[in-house]
């Protein structure tokens, strides 16, 4: 009865351990598999060791592209975290049709299939008929994304703004749902200001939310590529070829299955590296161990 | 400080809250506020604090007219249910808090702050987070937040009602010394009659928003001027049978008679309502003129040292207490013994008619 060691644990995790192996594990291996060697064709292989991280890892290109790809995360999260943030602080708090309407509202985006969003942006963006686009002409400015690589820039940010800045403002506004009246109602006892409220008050309670929120925008925009893919396709020139663009292309463009493993690896890995990293670091902020 | 409520009356919406109050609270007086949920301590406590204006009526402090004062204005501290203390500051930083905006200097300030940390026994916790912290030691720091600013008024909402058993008791018992002799209007909330007696001082009665009874604790226990009083200044609930007095005894509705005993004797003849309390209704004869009633055990509740008998009789639910720890078949018929000199009078409406005389004070438990 008593024996410390109960094989049939084994039987109950089976399950699980074959989803993982089928859908993440073996794929993973396979790239791997792939990374270390030059493939001609079925059966034609040839083992090249670290040749092509070593290609990987000298191209400036995939340089370009991870630097371009960390200046889009950090100005995504630096624009909707604070975005949704002051979004789910102006929402309607309580039972009735406003919130009921402004919940619905704001989860419209995200409902949305991602290339349609490309699609709606493809179309809003344009100069001649474009909503979007055309009014900015109207006002004088010189907007064109597709041929301005700075426009496609901003607009390819003003897109993922508009599609995910409601999952920020929604998990924002969960967080502030959660805290217990009794909390506002001792810093007006207090005599406490509205920043004071916010930045003592919710802004603390807000934080696990805050981390999930973003955690969840910086490894979607970091492997984003539906959305731009279908706006710009990556371009004016490579303006806005982001790394999962830049896989895509290697792998499936040019069929370097090779390079494009040992790249994956690397995207991999840096994803990997940058979460944990974010992770450590956000969640000992304000519990006094980061001191 | 004086605090005097003056007919106030919360209404929000087509819901009377509030309905006329009207309360005088003494400067260093201890104020229990008894009453069930919902029966409008909270929205009183917000009026009191200035969290909320009446819709009705006026507030006034020392005789000067408060009523539309925001909180942040008034000399008030308030203790809540829940643990409420700033998230991302240390204990220590919390419990300075309120001192930091009144601009005291540093050294006041650390002075302060380890002497009411030292009161509350939680002076090796300062630099702790609160989410680093048990419940109990939250609602110190939470009650510490409170005490530290010194303000005349101090309002308590329930604090005690979120925690174990054991630790209410000990922070119960603490309360009552923090609080003597400091010349602060505190209001207790509280829905446990148990919390009133040990707590002392006055209490005050609500019920669906009415002010019913306010005076010295011992006395609303022992007259309370309604049987909605009584119901809520005992727990168990009172016992309430009907009967109908006569020249020379209690007839209750099962056809028992009940001898009258000197404080129900003389009052006008007719139907009543007999309002027993749990700890007089007892399985064993306390006195020769008790009378025994038939009752049929549908559950016998043991709590500490006590034993809570559950019954029916004539088909009224009835509590007895018994003393001890006493093991009852369910389903089985005992005799209660009810004590003539026990019992409360109150008439059909549900005002006092009679009160049994008190006796000296002699723990036994709580009724």
């Amino acid at each position: 009865m008593d024996k410390p060691w109960n094989n049939r644990a084994w039987l109950l995790v089976l399950p699980v351990v074959a989803i993982v192996a089928f859908s993440a594990i073996l794929p993973l291996m396979t790239v791997v598999n792939y990374s270390v060697q030059d493939i001609f064709g079925p059966g034609q292989a040839y083992w090249v060791g670290t040749e092509w991280y070593r290609k990987v890892l000298e191209d400036e290109r995939l340089r370009d592209a991870l630097l371009r790809q960390m200046l889009y995360s950090l100005a995504v999260l630096a624009i909707e975290i604070p975005l949704g943030v002051a979004i789910a602080l102006c929402m309607p708090s309580g039972k009735g049709w406003r919130t009921s309407l402004t919940l619905v509202l704001l989860a419209l985006p995200l409902l949305i299939p991602w290339n349609v969003v490309g699609t709606i942006w493809q179309i809003f963006a344009r100069g001649d008929i474009g909503l979007g686009g055309a009014a900015l002409q109207r006002l004088g400015l010189d907007y064109n994304y597709t041929g301005d690589p700075l426009d496609a820039w901003l607009t390819v940010l003003a897109m993922d703004v508009w599609h995910w800045t409601s999952l920020v403002a929604l998990l924002a506004y969960a967080g502030l749902q959660a805290i217990p009246p009794a909390f506002y109602q001792a810093a007006k006892i207090d005599g406490a200001s509205r920043w004071s409220v916010f930045r003592y008050i919710q802004l603390p309670k807000m934080r696990g939310v805050l981390i999930i929120a973003v955690l969840l925008r910086f490894m979607d925009s970091f492997m984003i590529y539906t959305e731009p893919f279908v706006l710009t396709g990556g371009g004016p020139g490579n303006a806005t070829t982001f790394l999962s663009q830049f896989l895509t292309r290697m792998a499936v463009g040019q069929f370097d299955l090779g390079v494009a493993a040992a790249f994956s690896i690397i995207y991999f890995l840096i994803v990997l590296l940058f979460s944990y990293v974010f992770y450590t670091f956000i969640t000992k902020v304000g519990t006094g161990d980061a001191r | 400080m004086t605090l005097r409520l003056e007919d106030v009356s919360k209404r929000v919406g087509a819901a009377l809250h509030l309905d006329g109050i009207s309360l005088a609270l003494e400067p260093g007086s201890f104020n229990v506020l008894l009453g069930r949920t919902l029966a409008g301590k909270t929205s009183l406590l917000r009026l009191m604090a200035g969290l909320d204006k009446p819709t009705g009526g006026r507030i006034l402090e020392d005789g000067r007219d408060v009523t539309g004062v925001p909180a942040g204005r008034r000399d008030v501290a308030m203790v809540y249910q829940q643990f409420i203390n700033y998230p991302s500051f240390t204990v220590y930083e919390n419990i300075a808090s309120p001192l930091r905006r009144q601009g005291l200097g540093r050294d006041e300030i650390d002075r302060r702050v380890r002497g009411t940390a030292a009161m509350l026994h939680i002076e090796g916790l300062l630099d702790r987070l609160p989410g680093q912290l048990s419940g109990g030691q939250q609602q110190r720091t939470a009650i510490a937040r409170a005490l530290v600013k010194g303000a005349r008024l101090l309002l308590l909402d329930e604090p005690l009602v979120n925690l174990d058993y054991k630790l209410r008791e000990e922070l119960r018992a603490e309360l009552r010394q923090l609080f003597r002799d400091t010349g602060t209007i505190v209001v207790y909330a509280t829905t446990e009659p148990a919390e009133a007696l040990i707590m002392g001082g006055n209490t005050a009665v609500l019920h669906e928003g009415r002010l019913i009874q306010h005076g010295p604790t011992a006395e609303v226990y022992g007259q309370p001027v309604t049987a909605d009083c009584a119901a809520i200044f005992s727990d168990p609930p009172m016992n309430f049978l009907d009967a109908i007095l006569s020249d020379d005894r209690l007839m209750l509705g099962d056809g028992t008679a009940l001898p009258l005993a000197a404080h129900d004797r003389g009052l006008p003849p007719g139907p009543c309502r007999v309002g027993i309390r749990a700890n007089h209704l007892s399985v064993v004869r306390p006195n020769d003129m008790a009378v025994a009633i038939r009752a049929r055990v549908e559950l016998a509740e043991i709590s500490g040292s006590e034993t809570f008998i559950h019954v029916g009789h004539a088909g009224v639910p009835l509590v007895a207490q018994e003393h001890g720890v006493h093991p009852h078949q369910i389903g089985e018929t005992i005799a209660l013994y009810v004590d003539p000199t026990r019992i409360f009078v109150f008439a059909p409406d549900g005002t006092l008619q009679a009160a049994p005389a008190r006796v000296p004070q002699r723990r036994r438990g709580v009724a």
